[in-house]
């Protein structure tokens, strides 16, 4: 069994592919239902941003896995043949993969490296995948592990403090179009995360005014409250944005909600004065050949890379010190996964089963010195004789449901219930309550994947 | 004296133009100082190669095309250095000192006597002056409206180079065209009063239409309705920087035919 990665992201597919590839929250249900229909694929979690499109399984066997999980990404757009896909995919298995998903979680893999949504997304993600049971015992404790791995990363390393968000990069591109942000309107068209967040940075920046519209009017106003804004009827934001000089477009809408006409007739209405367009949905919502009008400024989501392209050998060496702390995450995750294979647990449980009896025979030894060798022989044959009819139902029981469906949780079960990782304390993070509840949780609920003892085969299929 | 002050200017514009060009490749902003100082020095000397020249000949001194087109690297650099110390936008000296530097060259090859208008020099004078005063404002407008379109170019193909580091917003620029011919347009105006009004008395008549006078008239028209057209019909950003462009490659042109015919001016 393996622990596979495949997808795409900005470092492999333009936008016009990925955006065909997202998958929008409302149909995650169904995606993450179909993967899991596909064979040999366990467990599943999905994760699908503006700027990756991932697929993270546990897997009977890795290249079956790949194979599924491509057709999965193919048969999710239909126009998109696996000829076109397959150049734009990476594949990694176990380690690799592990290392993947730490490394994005922590937004080293992202387009502006160090900035904090990704992890909002990886959590939503997972909130996603429990809530449709298509993760597991594995990628359960994965995919939190990558999140206190993304915590660790940036409370230790000054990565998210230097990382330009891409609202940070949308401000610096305004303020080259205009000298001064106070007296200039903001238009947020949608109430998309990245958006919201870019509008927070341009009121810090003092906008004189801030205008909303969302196709749900409620939101509108509720979100006009929140930025001490003007809410605007969504059937009459055109005809509005030429007052706006900086018009931030982020909704879910899978077509172009702003045209060019509409920008023409903007730009003309505000007497050629120059206006910003921030496109940061994907699908995009802003037809691209709006930017071959005259004063009109249109950057999408790729376009903002490139803003922050001059900054990036800077944040290049906070991002090394966060790579070797993944480094040291991955090694821990992969010790656990080790300790999901029944053998070593079997072991560990006679260990310790044997370590409990040693202790207790040389405390009664040590109250009783009088004993005579038959008395202790005794005591301990009773003690041998407990610890053995108790271990006697867990050692067959796990060897027995090893192979089975439910393996991996009887082992997991087994380790928790009789403290057996408390040797490897030392080495995991700590755990908050809630996060342990949390873990808790999907055992009883979720299929987990079986045949722990073909783990492990550490290979990964480079990128073809 | 003023040979010397006016030498040691076009050495020190021409190290000045040279250290802003410079800056334009590097990320330090250490060039752009030193070419400010050396700016600041080459304007101290010009001043005084001017004032020489003015105490020497007895009068104003702009009667000649060597005079005003000295001048018109003076007054250049002198709203340069007010630009800059006021915005501190650094890169205008990679673009406004070439053109001082030009314009201070041509100056040193023309003829440098004296011309003897007699009673005429001094309506000659305040002719040239505002006329020169006007010209500035449009140089000014042309390279705003060079930068503008430089910057615009680099936002719309999305190259973040040095370049876009170091250029100011586009709305500075627009801004910067627009006062420039905000401010020469009532220069170039009075320039053409008083030339015509020296015309009278020397020839006779306002307007005989000579070549000068009738682009002078055409260039007035020009940005006449360069204004006009910002003010009422939006032509503002990237086409008043286009019309910019245009109107100071007249005025420049104009100038050209001015000095192949060897006439004086007025």
């Amino acid at each position: 069994m393996n622990i596979i990665a495949v997808g795409l992201s900005h470092n492999t597919a333009p936008v016009d592919i990925r955006e065909r590839l997202a998958v929008p929250e409302s149909r995650m249900g169904d995606a993450l239902a179909r993967l899991s229909a596909y064979p040999g694929i366990k467990e599943s979690v999905l994760l699908s941003t503006c700027n990756r499109v991932e697929v993270y399984a546990v897997a009977e066997e890795a290249d079956a896995g790949y194979a599924s999980v491509q057709q999965f990404l193919a048969d999710t757009h239909l126009a998109l043949s696996a000829e076109q896909l397959i150049p734009h995919l990476y594949w990694y298995t176990d380690d690799r993969a592990i290392r993947h998903l730490f490394r994005v979680a922590a937004s080293l893999d992202s387009m502006i490296v160090g900035e904090p949504q990704i992890l909002g997304q990886v959590k939503d993600a997972f909130a996603l995948a429990l809530a449709h049971k298509a993760s597991g015992v594995i990628l359960n404790r994965l995919v939190q592990k990558s999140i206190s791995v993304a915590k660790r990363v940036r409370t230790e390393t000054k990565i998210a403090e230097m990382a330009v968000s891409v609202g940070y990069a949308a401000v610096e591109l305004a303020k080259k179009i205009f000298s001064d942000l106070g007296e200039k309107t903001v238009f947020l068209v949608g109430a998309g995360e990245m958006a919201k967040l870019a509008a927070r940075h341009f009121v810090n920046c003092g906008v004189r005014q801030v205008l909303i519209t969302t196709r749900d009017p409620h939101s509108a106003i509720e979100l006009a409250k929140r930025f001490n804004g003007v809410p605007i009827p969504f059937d009459q934001f055109r005809r509005e944005m030429a007052t706006a000089d900086i018009v931030l477009c982020s909704t879910c809408a899978p077509h172009y909600l702003i045209r060019t006409e509409d920008v023409q007739r903007a730009v003309w209405e505000r007497f050629n004065r120059p206006i910003f367009l921030i496109d940061i949905s994907v699908p995009r919502n802003i037809e691209p050949a709006v930017r071959d009008i005259d004063n009109a400024f249109l950057f999408n989501i790729d376009d903002l890379e490139m803003r922050v392209e001059q900054n990036r050998e800077e944040r290049r060496r906070e991002a090394g010190k966060a790579e070797r702390l993944v480094e040291e995450e991955v090694d821990v995750m992969l010790d656990w996964l080790k300790s999901l294979e029944v053998t070593p647990t079997i072991v560990a449980l006679r260990r310790r089963a044997e370590e409990i009896k040693r202790t207790e025979i040389e405390k009664v030894m040590g109250r009783f010195p009088q004993f005579s060798t038959q008395e202790r022989d005794a005591v301990e044959g009773l003690a041998s004789a407990i610890v053995n009819k108790l271990l006697h139902g867990p050692l067959v029981t796990l060897k027995s449901e090893a192979q089975s469906a439910h393996g991996l949780m009887f082992i997991e079960a087994a380790r928790r219930l009789f403290h057996l990782d408390k040797d490897r304390a030392g080495k995991e993070p700590e755990k908050d309550p809630s996060e342990e509840r949390r873990q808790a949780e999907p055992i009883s609920e979720v299929e987990p994947a079986s045949d722990p003892s073909a783990r492990h085969p550490l290979k990964a299929r480079p990128l073809e | 004296m003023t040979v010397f002050f006016f030498t040691t200017t076009v050495v020190l514009y021409f190290l000045a133009t040279a250290c802003a060009l410079a800056y334009l490749l590097r990320r330090s902003e250490v060039l752009s100082k030193v070419s400010l100082w050396i700016t600041g020095a080459g304007f101290l000397t010009h001043t005084v190669a001017l004032v020489g020249r003015l105490l020497a000949a007895g009068h104003v001194p702009l009667t000649s095309l060597h005079e005003a087109m000295s001048f018109f690297s003076w007054a250049l650099v002198l709203v340069f250095l007010g630009v800059e110390l006021r915005h501190h936008i650094h890169v205008l000296g990679s673009f406004i000192l070439p053109l001082a530097l030009i314009s201070l060259l041509s100056a040193a090859a023309l003829p440098r006597e004296v011309p003897s208008l007699g009673p005429m020099f001094t309506a000659v004078g305040v002719h040239v002056t505002l006329s020169m005063l006007g010209t500035v404002g449009f140089a000014v407008a042309f390279v705003a409206g060079i930068m503008y379109l430089i910057q615009d170019g680099l936002l719309k193909s999305k190259r973040f180079n040095v370049l876009y580091a170091k250029l100011p917003p586009l709305d500075f620029l627009d801004g910067l065209n627009q006062k420039s011919i905000v401010l020469g347009f009532p220069f170039l105006t009075l320039g053409i009063i008083t030339g015509a009004m020296s015309a009278e008395v020397v020839r006779g008549s306002y307007l005989s239409w000579n070549p000068e006078q009738t682009w002078a008239l055409v260039t007035w028209v020009f940005y006449f309705i360069v204004l006009m057209g910002r003010m009422t019909v939006g032509w503002r950003a990237k086409k008043a920087a286009y019309l910019t462009i245009i109107g100071f490659a007249g005025v420049v042109l104009t100038f050209i035919g001015v000095v192949l015919k060897g006439h004086q001016v007025a």
